[in-house]
């Protein structure tokens, strides 16, 4: 290790006790910090755009507008939830948007071609997710194929198999029971329930993150997987387990789509994948991997959707909304580029 | 006459720490003055004020005796300063002449003169005594010819004068270093002064006039090299003698332990041909030869992580079949690769994350779900045993000196309690006080039954440290020698053996 790294003054004879001097304490502490810092900012960004639109706009702050937003966020927060797992590790997936497009036909098909029972439907378009993402995760992981590639590759397959399927017409399923109310239902008075579906999702997934193996190999991979696999890791079979995971919340949020919608619309889905992966930079998960949270994703996902419901409200054309989001994008990753080298400066500079 | 160049009371302090407090430092035309002290003494922090990286607090620095302000790289490079830095600044992909003069490049309007640039590099390495080709790609090339490509880059700027090189040997062998040397006496004798920061005490004779040591970033003293013994110089910068010489060459193990791990006719398609050797309980068994030679392979090939094209890998007599990583460590065999950073550790995440790595299944429970409590205190009894200085269990690694990150790779391996371990250059890029600390550890390691594998490039530690030693070159084992019949000669000559003349012979 080079100095610059450490230009704290450690001694590390033995016989000096192992009380180490205070000041090497400081990046320990520092890092930590800046980790809940910056879903500090993120929070504290969705706090200040929210006031800004209340401000602005008398229809913003309304219990009907605030339930629209939360729905709207639903379908982007499920696919940014699992795909954050993904881009932890240092991947990346592509194929999120057509992927759940996919799932909602597969859905679609199961439910009324096929007039299988709604569990029956609702648990294929889940499972057909985890399929999509263990091949990718195969592409990844087995044959060494760069995510990026991989998951690209997947998105055209999963777009072309989605029209193929579904004859390139929508599959109405309005006339499937219940099914509409998987996402619109209202277990909890004025939420739909797929806000609620949302919420306990990035609830388990978080617990699944920072407390458990796989959220543990999860983070090893991100930060280093030649020393992940060194350390005796069967690192291959996890990042399938990964990329299958992601895979399913992409089968979920198909399903919460095409309840939505009442349909499953193959024409649908491309560009949801990037909307995701915004809501995790945003939430200030790396793409160098190795860092990020549930929780910052979710807020992400929040601040995109808090933005362009904002906008609309006031009358932005929807055009300048996209724009508007672009450069919100920007602004994240360069907070956190500036969070991490001041940082990183108080340690070393 | 002045000095070359004069650093005077130079202080540099960094939010909570004062990195250099007073410091002075004199460096004279044709010198090489050498720069010790232990991690962490401000010798890192001296060079990077001297090319403009940090500005320092207080103090003067003069060349040629004209007070000068250096307020950057570039300026730095305009007084004639070039620092050869620890971790190369090469781009790997491009050649040895685009990589020498890049920015600089011959050019008629916006079009490059590579064959101008061609001729300008062979002159260059002509010049300075350095063989390699022009149009040589530097990915392809050794680190040390990367090393000479440095240097040439930083010759290639016709005024420099004073030459730093960080740790130039750590990463080269010693027919290598011997080319390194003649190019450094020859710099000499055009003149520059060098600065070398070495941890190698044996270098340092070789090739220094005198020796400038720093400590906890205070100047303690400069000598003529000829006047000062090793253990002055290492007690001057640790502040104390050290006690480490009266462990100094293990007792003969004898051959009756149990064989716990035993290769036989290990091939990889690449390079290794043939190897085979026993370890047994409580052996420390050492593996000598030159950059190259294969040792770092056959440890790789062992554990999985390169496939073997021929070769049976017994653990306790049974023969097993190890084609990943983790199902080495599921025989009990933790490798501790050579590269720490790269290979060993994540760097980013804290000190309990990394122990445990290798042992969550002790501090899971159903589900998968860790036990956070749990996890910390099996980190932290391996902290307390191995001493690792550290603030707490949630320190990031990163923040640690090399020393203590190296003693982290040993607590995720005895945390999984492995049987065999296999360390390959343990104490690369450690200071003096820390390596004793591990052989220390090693031995106690050993003493407790473990069978141990040390790869080491630096003669003098093998021979320290290990009960026999099996010698490679090119590929296969040329010799195994016990303790106590072996030398550097006899080893450097197996490590030198040529095969191809042998057969031919």
């Amino acid at each position: 290790m080079t100095e610059s790294q450490a230009p704290a003054k450690e001694r590390q004879t033995s016989d000096e006790g192992a009380e180490a001097p205070p000041e090497q304490s400081t990046g320990g502490w520092r890092g930590r910090l800046g980790q809940g810092l910056q879903q500090l900012l993120a929070f504290g960004t969705l706090m200040a755009l929210m006031l800004f639109f209340a401000v602005a706009s008398p229809n913003f702050f309304t219990v009907s507008n605030l339930t629209s937003i939360l729905l709207a966020t639903a379908v982007i927060g499920i696919l940014a939830v699992g795909t954050t797992f993904v881009i932890i590790t240092g991947g990346i997936d592509l194929s999120i948007g057509t992927g759940m497009t996919l799932c909602s036909v597969v859905t679609g098909l199961l439910l009324t071609d096929m007039g299988l029972p709604l569990i029956v439907g609702v648990l294929g378009g889940i499972a057909f997710g985890a399929l999509v993402g263990f091949i990718n995760g195969f592409n990844v992981a087995v044959l060494g194929l760069p995510p990026f590639i991989a998951t690209l590759a997947m998105m055209m397959v999963a777009q072309g198999l989605a029209l193929v399927l579904s004859g390139v017409r929508p599959i109405y399923l309005s006339g499937v029971p219940g099914f509409q109310q998987i996402a619109l239902g209202q277990l909890v008075p004025r939420i739909p329930n797929a806000v609620l579906i949302l919420f306990a999702l990035a609830l388990v997934l978080g617990v699944v993150l920072t407390k458990t193996v796989l959220g543990r190999m999860t983070y090893a991979i991100g930060s280093n997987e030649e020393a992940t696999r060194l350390s005796g890791i069967n690192t291959r079979r996890w990042l399938l387990g990964i990329y299958a995971l992601a895979g399913a919340c992409t089968g979920l949020a198909g399903v919460v789509l095409a309840s939505r919608l009442s349909s499953a619309q193959p024409q649908l889905g491309m560009g949801y994948e990037l909307q995701a992966i915004a809501a995790v930079i945003i939430g200030g998960t790396s793409l160098l991997g190795g860092r990020g949270s549930i929780l910052g994703t979710l807020i992400g996902a929040l601040i995109m959707s808090v933005l362009i419901n904002g906008l609309r409200i006031m009358a932005v054309q929807s055009e300048w909304q996209t724009v508007v989001v672009g450069i919100v994008v920007l602004v994240a990753v360069f907070a956190d580029n500036l969070r991490k080298r001041r940082a990183e400066g108080g340690g070393r500079a | 006459m002045s000095a070359l160049l004069e650093i005077r009371d130079v202080s540099k302090g960094f939010p909570g720490v004062q990195a250099l407090q007073d410091v002075d430092l004199v460096l004279d035309r044709g010198e090489v003055l050498a720069l010790v002290g232990e991690n962490g003494a401000g010798k890192s922090t001296l060079m990077k004020i001297l090319s403009g990286i940090y500005a320092r607090d207080t103090g003067t620095i003069s060349i040629d005796g004209e007070q000068v302000e250096i307020a950057g790289p570039r300026a730095a490079q305009e007084l004639g300063i070039s620092i050869i830095h620890q971790e190369m600044n090469l781009l790997p992909h491009l050649t040895v002449a685009q990589n020498i003069y890049i920015g600089r490049e011959p050019r008629v309007g916006p079009m490059l003169q590579e064959r101008a640039l061609r001729r300008q590099t062979q002159a260059l390495l002509d010049e300075i005594g350095i063989r390699l080709r022009p149009t040589a790609v530097v990915g392809d090339l050794t680190v040390a010819q990367q090393q000479m490509v440095e240097i040439a880059k930083a010759l290639s700027f016709e005024s420099t004068k004073i030459l730093v090189m960080d740790e130039p040997t750590s990463a080269i062998s010693i027919s290598e270093t011997e080319v390194l040397f003649r190019l450094i006496a020859s710099l000499r004798e055009r003149g520059v002064g060098i600065v070398y920061i070495s941890h190698r005490m044996e270098e340092l004779r070789e090739i220094a006039d005198r020796v400038t040591v720093l400590r906890d970033g205070r100047y303690v003293d400069t000598r003529d090299i000829g006047e000062v013994t090793d253990e002055e110089i290492i007690a001057m910068m640790v502040g104390r003698e050290l006690s480490a010489h009266h462990e100094d060459r293990p007792e003969r193990q004898g051959g009756d332990a149990e064989v716990v791990l035993s290769v036989r006719g290990l091939s990889t398609r690449g390079l290794l041909s043939d190897v085979s050797f026993d370890l047994h309980r409580g052996e420390i068994l050492g593996f000598a030869g030159l950059m190259g030679a294969g040792r770092t392979e056959t440890a790789r090939a062992i554990i999985g992580a390169d496939p073997i094209s021929a070769g049976t890998i017994y653990v306790r007599g049974e023969e097993v079949r190890i084609s990943r990583p983790d199902q080495a460590v599921r025989r009990g065999i933790g490798y501790l690769p050579e590269d720490r950073k790269r290979h060993g550790l994540m760097l980013e995440q804290d000190v309990a994350f990394n122990v445990t790595m290798s042992s969550l299944a002790q501090v899971r429970g159903p589900l998968g779900v860790l036990r956070g409590g749990k996890a910390r205190q099996l980190a932290s009894s391996f902290v307390d045993a191995l001493r690792i200085k550290t603030p707490s269990t949630r320190a990031m690694v990163k923040n640690l000196s090399g020393g203590n990150q190296q003693k982290i790779v040993i607590a995720k391996w005895l945390a999984r309690d492995c049987d065999v371990l296999i360390f390959d250059e343990p104490t690369r890029g450690i200071d003096v006080g820390a390596k004793e600390e591990i052989y220390r550890l090693l031995h106690d390691l050993a003493g407790r039954g473990k069978a141990v594998m040390v790869i080491s490039s630096e003669l003098p530690e093998v021979l320290r440290l290990a009960h026999r030693i099996v010698v490679m070159s090119e590929g296969r084992v040329t010799g195994e020698l016990a303790n106590d019949e072996a030398d550097q000669e006899k080893v450097m000559a197996l490590a030198t053996k040529n095969i191809d003349e042998g057969d031919v012979a």
